[in-house]
Parts: structure tokens; C-alpha cells; sequence
């Protein structure tokens, strides 16, 4: 293992399979000469230069059609959006085209895209910055949709998802870029799309969380067994569609009270699907109603004083957590 | 490469009528009001700096304050404007005060959208302002509906709806040039030109980047391009393409040379790095509006560098008056964050009390 920060693993990730398969290439705005508006892309111009990495003007909507034209060639494209609050602009690519080439021609076609960028609130940009839109993506067959919480989850599934045939978007924390932890080194290290990861064992409850909350659910793990003394699993999805219900569902089997914590919206949010599931295959098992812990169901506000309350946070995630307990 | 040298007009515009009726108090005005965007921009930008109360992005005008000055000294009662994120100078050219602004930028409940918008999203509907819009080139299609509006109801009015270079290639904007031309639209498109689609040169991210204005032409919509360093000029061309908004309510598509200084937005650390520091200064020294405006009015015997001065100073007060507001003003609360959503839940309506609007506990 190394230390290397979520940036660096995403784009270590990108480098090895730029170099992996040629048909690999990387495009968006300000990825190239610029070094990427969040440094992911940093030094990966200059290495492979306007070929297999190339700047575009602010054209989302031509880009990532253009992404998918390609891929049905076989390239395979990695496109950044600078953020995922401008899916708006590409949408009907997005959508429309990528998702349902391959269904409308009978299998004939594949789309072996990636659209990646970070999809997180929390950095007072406003409501148009900050949309969080791994439920809209995921609500579409045809597409996949990962989050990383960790280095190791940047590189293993940024690797995974460049070699994934099918359109997989990954969703980023600008919030997370500069955490750094351990990754395999490996070349060949990758996370297979649709397996989560146990982050902490517990008994007393199952909280449930990806991307950046995954961070606010461990701490507030810890807390809670040093103050309160519940011992809490924590479960990572890592990937959205496909997920891994199987570890959710067991972990609640076991635990019996299950916790979400999701920065989405609460209105068909990640974890609207996640409740569904636990109380279809787990209904039994449970001690108590699920909990969720959301962020507050507004647009994102941008006073830097009061937007952390509106997102997920490790007190507010305790508190709920509290509430669980005693239900 | 760099930024295209500037064309100078060698025409004397100063005679023209819509000019030789400025009296000297409202030429100074104009010095005023740039010297009172470029100071409240240094202010908040030192505010900023200290890292506690602004928040997320903050895209300076510094440079490109002949625009919006200009612009508002020419709008009537009927006429509009909305812009892109690098909003501050619009704001305070049609008459929104520093207070409300930097409040704002605090984030703080006496900012003009209650601290909810941000840097990016200042809006004052009373004085025909309407934001403050984040996403590139997503305003291009409200400057359309908001002189549609205009039309509409029967008003003698436009729309200034402003864009940078960078938003020239956005969809949304074409599919508004297409049909301000087919539906006759009072609408003024208004490129702020300043050479750099945050990183990346016109030349790279344009295609025919000569002049980007000229792209009219596949709209059958009339341009025009200007040098935003020259106000009497600016005044007039502008002016021209309002009217033919006005009174023949057809669009324009009206392109103005200008630069930034800072980068694309404060956090743009590398903006030394894809123009070279000497083409900063350059413009600083050579093509600043400010100064350019000023020598005008000294050479006219309206101003002089004392009164100059007393002005600077008189806006650099103005803006740290308004930090001292917003240091006083309150946050918002948690309570806020769910309020100013729904028109009806807000006003308590009949409507507002069938369904559910909010899905936390």
C-alpha cells in the first residue's frame, strides 16, 4: 500500500489505463494545458499529449455527444465535467443518447463511456453548483453510477469503469480530493462495480452512506461507541447501480436497525431506493423504522455559515443515529 | 498565444447625441460608478482572502467595468439586463448598493438574496436586474424570454443580456440567436469579450475567433464589435443597437473588447500561467477604462487627479462601510434554508396546504 491523496489516485487510475489501452482517451473542459480546474487531470497532457488528452471549449452538450459517438467506434471516452451540476446542460446526451443507444438497437451498439467529475455540496457555491445527482443517473437503466469515498475506491473504480463496456459515471467530492489514505499498488488494483465495503464492523446498527457522507458516517461511528456506547457498522456502497444489496441487506440481518446517510435529496434519493430494499428483503429483521439522514430538502444554500446544517454532518448523523437507537 | 491586439477606433465619438448632451456631473458619475465597482471588487477580494466569511467562487470585473457602467447610464424604464456569474459591476451599476452586496458575499441574511445566492447570484428585480447566473451561457435564454417579455406586453424596452467569450459555444445560446432573429426579439446579446474562456485562449476554444460577433450573420441578426476602453464609443454603438431593439425590435448581436485582471475567478491560481504577466500589465497601463476615462474628463476640464482621488477614496470608504454591515448583519438560520422555495408554501396559501411539499422527518 501507499499513501496518495483521492486526486491522485484518480488520476494514477486514468494514467495507467491511458497506458493500458490506446483507445483511451480523455477529454472536457480545461483537462489539458490547464491541468484540470481541480488539478485530477495534473501532468497527463504533458505525458500524452493532444491526442490522448485534449481541452474543449464550454460545449457540454457537443463533448460528451461527441464522447458517445465515438465510443460506438470503440474509443473510450473519459470526460470530465468540471462539475456534475452541469449534467443539466449534456443532459439528453447523457440520458437520451448513453443510456439508451444500446437497448434501441437490440444490443448492436455499446457505449463504454465515462463522464466523471465532482457531484458534492458543501463548498458554498450555490444551488447550481452543488446539485448531487447520483439518484437522477442511477434512476436510468443502461446507466452505472459509482461514488468513491476513499483513495483506494478513486483509483479502484476509476479503473474499473474505464475498462466497464457500459456508460459508467462517477461521481467525485471536491471535498474529498486532497484526503489522502492507502492504496494498493498494484496496476492491476481495481474495485468490480456493484461490491460494497464494510468500513467498520458493528452490532448495534448499520449506517449506510457513499461518496463524502461515507466520511461523516465514520466519525460519527466512532463517536458514537466512545460516548454512547453503540457499536455501529458502517457500510461504504461504493457503487450505486449496480449495488450490493446483498452487504446491505445482510448487514442489517445482522445488525437489525439501519441508518442512511445520503447527501442527496430525500424526495427518490439514493436512499428512497435503499429503504425500499431493506424493508422488502430485511422487514423482519428490523427493530426498529429505518432512519435517513439527508440533506435538508432545499436547494443548496450558499451562506458559508449555515450550509454545513444543510448537509449531512458528524453531529447531525449522531443525533440520528441517537434517535435510531432508542426507536 | 495571447489576447488579439485591440483595434482602435480612430473616430472622434464625442459629438454624438447621445454624448454632447452629458452634462459634467454625470460624465464624473460614470468615473464614479467604475471607480466604485473597481473598489468594492479590491475590497471583497481582500475580504476574501481572509478566508472567513466569503465563500465558494468570486469572479472579479476589475477591467471590464466600462460595460455595465455604460450599459445602465443608457437603460430606460423598460429596459432589462441579466448576466453570467461575474455579476458584481452589473449589480452596482443599475443601482444596487454595496451594503446589500458584500452582505452577500458574507453570506449573511441582509445580503440581496438573504445569503442564499452567493457571489454568483445577485438579483434585484425592482431595478430590472435579474442575476447573477451560474452556469455558462444558461442566462442567454432568460435575456431572450426576458425581452419576449418586454414585447409581449407592449413595452418600448430591450433586454442587455450579457456572456463571455467562453459562453459563445454553449448550445443554448445558438438556439436563442436562431430564434431572437426568427421572432423579432428586443434583445441586445452583449459579449463581454476579455480573450479568456477561463483557461483557454479565444483562439483555442473558438472557431473563426477573429470576431466572435460576426457569427450573427448565419442568424441574419445585425453585430457590432467595440472597444470597451473607449466610452464615448461604447455609448453610442450600444446605444444603437438598443434602439434597433426599441423601436424595430430586432436583436443584435454586440461584441466588446475588454480584459479581466484577475483570474477567471480567485481561484484560478494559474491565471499567470496561460497569459503572460507583462500582457496584464499592458492592459493595466495602456487599456485601463478607468484611466482612459479619467484623462478624457481631465483633458475636458471636468475632473482633476485631486477630485480623482477624493473619488477612489470616497469608494474605497463605500466598500469598507459595507464589509462593516455585513460583519453585523446575522447568518441565516437553519429555518431559512427551507423558506423562499415555493411562492405558495411561502405566502401560506389554500395550495400550499394540500400535499406534502417537503420530505425531511
Amino acid at each position: 500500500m501507499k499513501q496518495m491523496t483521492y486526486r491522485e489516485a484518480l488520476r494514477e487510475g486514468m494514467d495507467e489505463e491511458l497506458a493500458r489501452d490506446e483507445n483511451v482517451v480523455i477529454f472536457g473542459e480545461e483537462v489539458a494545458q490547464y491541468n484540470g480546474a481541480y488539478k485530477v487531470t495534473q501532468g497527463l497532457w504533458e505525458k500524452w499529449g493532444d491526442k490522448r488528452v485534449f481541452d474543449t471549449p464550454i460545449s457540454e452538450a457537443a463533448f460528451i455527444g461527441m464522447g458517445v459517438g465515438a465510443s460506438m467506434l470503440g474509443v473510450r471516452p473519459v470526460m470530465e465535467l468540471m462539475f456534475w451540476s452541469f449534467h443539466s446542460v449534456a443532459f439528453d446526451q447523457l440520458v437520451n443518447n448513453a443510456a439508451n443507444v444500446r437497448y434501441m438497437s437490440g444490443g448492436q451498439i455499446n457505449c463504454p463511456i465515462v463522464v466523471r467529475g465532482p457531484a458534492n455540496g458543501g463548498t458554498n457555491v450555490g444551488a447550481t453548483h452543488s446539485h448531487v445527482p447520483e439518484a437522477i443517473f442511477a434512476s436510468m437503466p443502461g446507466l452505472k453510477v459509482v461514488s468513491p469515498a476513499t483513495p483506494e475506491d478513486a483509483k479502484g473504480l476509476i479503473k474499473s469503469a474505464i475498462r466497464d463496456n457500459d456508460p459508467v459515471y462517477v461521481m467525485e467530492s471536491t471535498v474529498l480530493y486532497g484526503m489522502s489514505g492507502p492504496v494498493p499498488e498494484d496496476e492491476d488494483f481495481t474495485i468490480p462495480l456493484g461490491k460494497a465495503k464494510i468500513e467498520k464492523e458493528g452490532s448495534d446498527m448499520t449506517i449506510i452512506a457513499h461518496g463524502g457522507s461515507v466520511v461523516h458516517a465514520i466519525a460519527a461511528a466512532e463517536e458514537l461507541k466512545e460516548k454512547h456506547n453503540i457499536d455501529a457498522e458502517v457500510v461504504n456502497l461504493r457503487s450505486i447501480r449496480p449495488l450490493d444489496q446483498d452487504t446491505i441487506i445482510e448487514s442489517v440481518k445482522k445488525t437489525n436497525r439501519a441508518l442512511i446517510v445520503d447527501e442527496s435529496k430525500p424526495f427518490c434519493g439514493v436512499s428512497s431506493q435503499l429503504v425500499t430494499l431493506i424493508q422488502e428483503y430485511a422487514f423482519d429483521y428490523l427493530d426498529a423504522p429505518i432512519k435517513r439522514l439527508c440533506t435538508i430538502d432545499a436547494p443548496a444554500i450558499y451562506s458559508k455559515h449555515i450550509e454545513p446544517e444543510q448537509l449531512p454532518n458528524q453531529r447531525r448523523v449522531v443525533e440520528k443515529a441517537l434517535e435510531l437507537a432508542k426507536a | 498565444m495571447a489576447k488579439p491586439e485591440r483595434k482602435q477606433s480612430k473616430k472622434d465619438f464625442s459629438k454624438d447625441p447621445i454624448n454632447k448632451d452629458l452634462t459634467p456631473d454625470q460624465k464624473i458619475a460614470l468615473f464614479r460608478d467604475m471607480e466604485r465597482i473597481r473598489r468594492f471588487e479590491i475590497v471583497s477580494l481582500a475580504e476574501y482572502q481572509k478566508g472567513v466569511n466569503i465563500g465558494g467562487f468570486l469572479h472579479l470585473y476589475n477591467g471590464q467595468e466600462s460595460i455595465a457602467v455604460v450599459s445602465a447610464s443608457l437603460m430606460g424604464d423598460h429596459d432589462h439586463m441579466i448576466t453570467a456569474y461575474r455579476d458584481h459591476g452589473h449589480a452596482l451599476s443599475v443601482g444596487m448598493n454595496m451594503n446589500e452586496c458584500m452582505a452577500e458575499l458574507f453570506g449573511k441574511i441582509d445580503g440581496c438574496s438573504k445569503g442564499k445566492g452567493g457571489s454568483m447570484h445577485f438579483f434585484a428585480p425592482d431595478k430590472n436586474y435579474w442575476g447573477g447566473h451560474g452556469i455558462v451561457g444558461g442566462q442567454t435564454p432568460l435575456g431572450l424570454g426576458l425581452a419576449f417579455g418586454v414585447k409581449y406586453l407592449e413595452q418600448e424596452g430591450c433586454c442587455l443580456c450579457y456572456l463571455g467569450d467562453g459562453a459563445i459555444n454553449q448550445g443554448a445560446f445558438h438556439e436563442a440567436l436562431n430564434m431572437a432573429s426568427l421572432m423579432d426579439i428586443p434583445v441586445v446579446f452583449v459579449i463581454e469579450n476579455n480573450g479568456y474562456s477561463m483557461g483557454t485562449t479565444q483562439q483555442r476554444s473558438s472557431s473563426a475567433p477573429e470576431i466572435l460577433a460576426q457569427r450573427a450573420e448565419g442568424y441574419n441578426m445585425a453585430w457590432d464589435v467595440v472597444n470597451g476602453e473607449n466610452i464615448y464609443e461604447l455609448r453610442v454603438k450600444l446605444n444603437a443597437a438598443m434602439e434597433r431593439a426599441r423601436k424595430e425590435c430586432k436583436p443584435t448581436l454586440f461584441e466588446i473588447d475588454t480584459y479581466r485582471y484577475y483570474g477567471h475567478s480567485v481561484a484560478d491560481a494559474n491565471h499567470k500561467k496561460y497569459r503572460e504577466a507583462s500582457e496584464i500589465e499592458q492592459y493595466q497601463h495602456e487599456h485601463d477604462p478607468i484611466t482612459t476615462w479619467k484623462n478624457v474628463l481631465i483633458k475636458e476640464g471636468h475632473l482633476n487627479e485631486d477630485l480623482a482621488k477624493q473619488i477612489q477614496k470616497e469608494a474605497t470608504k463605500e466598500a469598507k462601510d459595507a464589509v462593516k454591515f455585513a460583519l453585523a448583519s446575522p447568518a441565516p438560520t437553519v429555518e431559512d434554508i427551507s423558506k423562499d422555495i415555493y411562492w405558495e408554501v411561502d405566502n401560506n396559501t389554500e395550495a400550499s396546504k394540500q400535499g406534502r411539499y417537503f420530505f425531511n422527518d
